[in-house]
């Protein structure tokens, strides 16, 4: 080959990866996401190999406080935005493939094992929504009333359970729901009532079987065993402030990423600088690790040999990495101004981390905690990759 | 168990509101003009994204109520200046004296009634 001809080459296969940095290749989904632009309504699809955007998809209202599910082939993702906007993204042609406003103000949602109903958790007014995940349909309404008034609760930590479940918390009314829709989509609806005062997010565990909500108006969480519904819920980590006045709280911890490794849950203390460790087995604490700051996340990395924590206003610029075997802080690092979320990549070599008010997503090597690239993205908050599709309870 | 609250009756609350208004209202503080441009835009970016992830980024409510200025019409500026530095007792609404001045709260509280922000 002359030099003339090399260069031609190179020119084609440079012009040809130009060209495939975009939507509308033939690929697979599976090292795909999104991650959310909080303030300008929009998500930016990325590919976590390459570790780059692939595109914006725009118009999907207000994304402050936006989650993401996926469905089961993981080609579209169900956006659940603040303004009660739920959108069907096709992120292979970064196009919006349906879009219902159903509520006034949400806060989250899940989808179904079978990938059929996909559920919205609202604010105003207060209840659960379930819509058929193929046409946004709606499929039926559950309102959150509780009290001889029939007052209407907010809906918080959401989340899929085994069996085409639903399972949430009422904030106001300090009760647990569990909808079944095993028999169709006329839902079983069982309470469990008295569970402690205001649940503000809460998680299932990788199998399904154990519901965890966090409690802000008390010291402790309210856990319920989905095997045995008919217990009701027991109070863990009960009074866990010893007393002490917590410190004020200037963002809400969540629960979601709860962190669960093989033996060990790490839950953050509300209002406290402090990880919780828990026996998984007993649910009774075993030890806390002092941290940075009050966590915000608690995130195992995917082989649960490190817990990766970010914290609240104003100590927001950092990360602190566990070390689960001897409960001590490994590595800090500061990735800088208000870091919002993490991500691993499905076997945790990587994890993209938001960095909210420097307009950045980095990607960092979670072996040598070394930023391996950048991806320029305005305010960034929550970053979704697809293997989510394929986890109970994300 | 402790309740998640700096004082935990609601009469204390009510006093220390009526205290702080009235100590407000002697106008003891720095006028809002003194606040520079680079601080009034570090203090709505604030607003918008920290009070934001509980009152909504555009101001219409969360987990907390929303801020618009329908939504605070009624409300007296001394109380609402009293909220944001003490907080509220029994809700997740945290004290920001210490993070905020006085002057700073007043000028975020006008500008919230102003319904500019909107």
């Amino acid at each position: 080959m002359t030099r003339g001809m090399r260069r031609v080459c190179r020119i084609v296969i440079a012009a040809a990866a130009v060209l495939t940095a975009g939507f509308g290749e033939l690929r697979g989904t599976g090292d795909l996401g999104v991650v959310v632009e909080r303030a300008s309504g929009r998500l930016q699809v990325v590919d976590s190999t390459a570790r780059i955007s692939l595109g914006v998809v725009e118009g999907l209202g207000d994304l402050s406080h936006a989650s993401v599910v996926y469905s089961r082939d993981a080609r579209f993702a169900y956006v659940f935005g603040r303004d009660g906007g739920l959108t069907k993204v096709d992120i292979l042609t970064g196009t919006v493939v349906a879009r219902v406003v159903q509520a006034g103000n949400s806060i989250g949602g899940a989808i179904s094992g079978d990938g059929t109903l996909v559920a919205v958790s609202n604010y105003d007014p207060g209840g659960v929504k379930v819509f058929d995940a193929r046409t946004l349909e709606l499929v039926k309404e559950i309102p959150a009333t509780f009290g001889a008034e029939g007052a209407r609760s907010k809906v918080v930590g959401l989340t899929d359970a085994p069996g085409r479940r639903f399972v949430f918390s009422l904030y106001d009314a300090g009760e647990i729901w569990i909808a079944d829709f095993s028999h169709g989509d006329e839902a079983a609806v069982t309470r469990i009532r008295d569970v402690g005062r205001q649940p503000y997010d809460a998680l299932i565990t990788a199998d399904g079987r154990h519901y965890v909500a966090g409690l802000f108006g008390e010291d402790g969480l309210a856990l319920v065993d989905l095997w045995h519904p008919e217990l009701g819920a027991r109070r863990i980590l009960a009074g866990y402030g010893r007393g002490e006045q917590p410190l004020p709280v200037y963002k809400m911890p969540h629960l979601e990423g709860w962190a669960m490794t093989e033996n060990h849950a790490f839950l953050p203390a509300v209002g406290r600088h402090e990880v919780l460790v828990v026996d998984r087995r007993t649910w009774r604490e075993i030890g806390r690790v002092p941290v940075h700051g009050q966590p915000v996340f608690v995130m195992a990395r995917p082989d649960g040999r490190e817990v990766w924590v970010n914290f609240a206003h104003p100590r927001n610029d950092t990360i602190q990495i566990i070390d689960v075997e001897s409960l001590t802080i490994r590595h800090t690092i500061e990735p800088g101004p208000a870091v919002l979320h993490m991500e691993f990549t499905p076997r945790g070599d990587e994890v993209w981390v938001s960095v909210r008010d420097a307009d950045r997503v980095d990607v960092y090597d979670t072996a040598t905690y070394r930023r391996l690239a950048t991806v320029a993205v305005e305010k960034p908050s929550g970053i979704f990759l697809t293997a989510r599709a394929h986890r109970i309870g994300l | 168990m402790v309740a998640r609250a700096a004082m935990t009756s609601v009469g204390a609350f009510v006093a220390t509101v009526l205290a702080v208004a009235s100590a407000l209202a002697a106008g003891a503080s720095v006028p809002a003009d003194r606040l520079s441009p680079e601080r009034k835009a570090s203090l709505v970016h604030l607003l918008r994204h920290d009070c934001g992830s509980c009152h909504g980024m555009r101001l219409l409510g969360g987990l907390g109520p929303p801020l618009t200025a329908q939504a605070l019409e009624a409300k007296p500026g001394e109380m609402l200046v009293a909220t944001v530095l003490y907080g509220r007792p029994g809700t997740p609404m945290p004290p920001w004296r210490g993070a905020l001045s006085e002057t700073e709260v007043r000028w975020l509280i006008d500008l919230l009634k102003s319904g500019e922000l909107q």
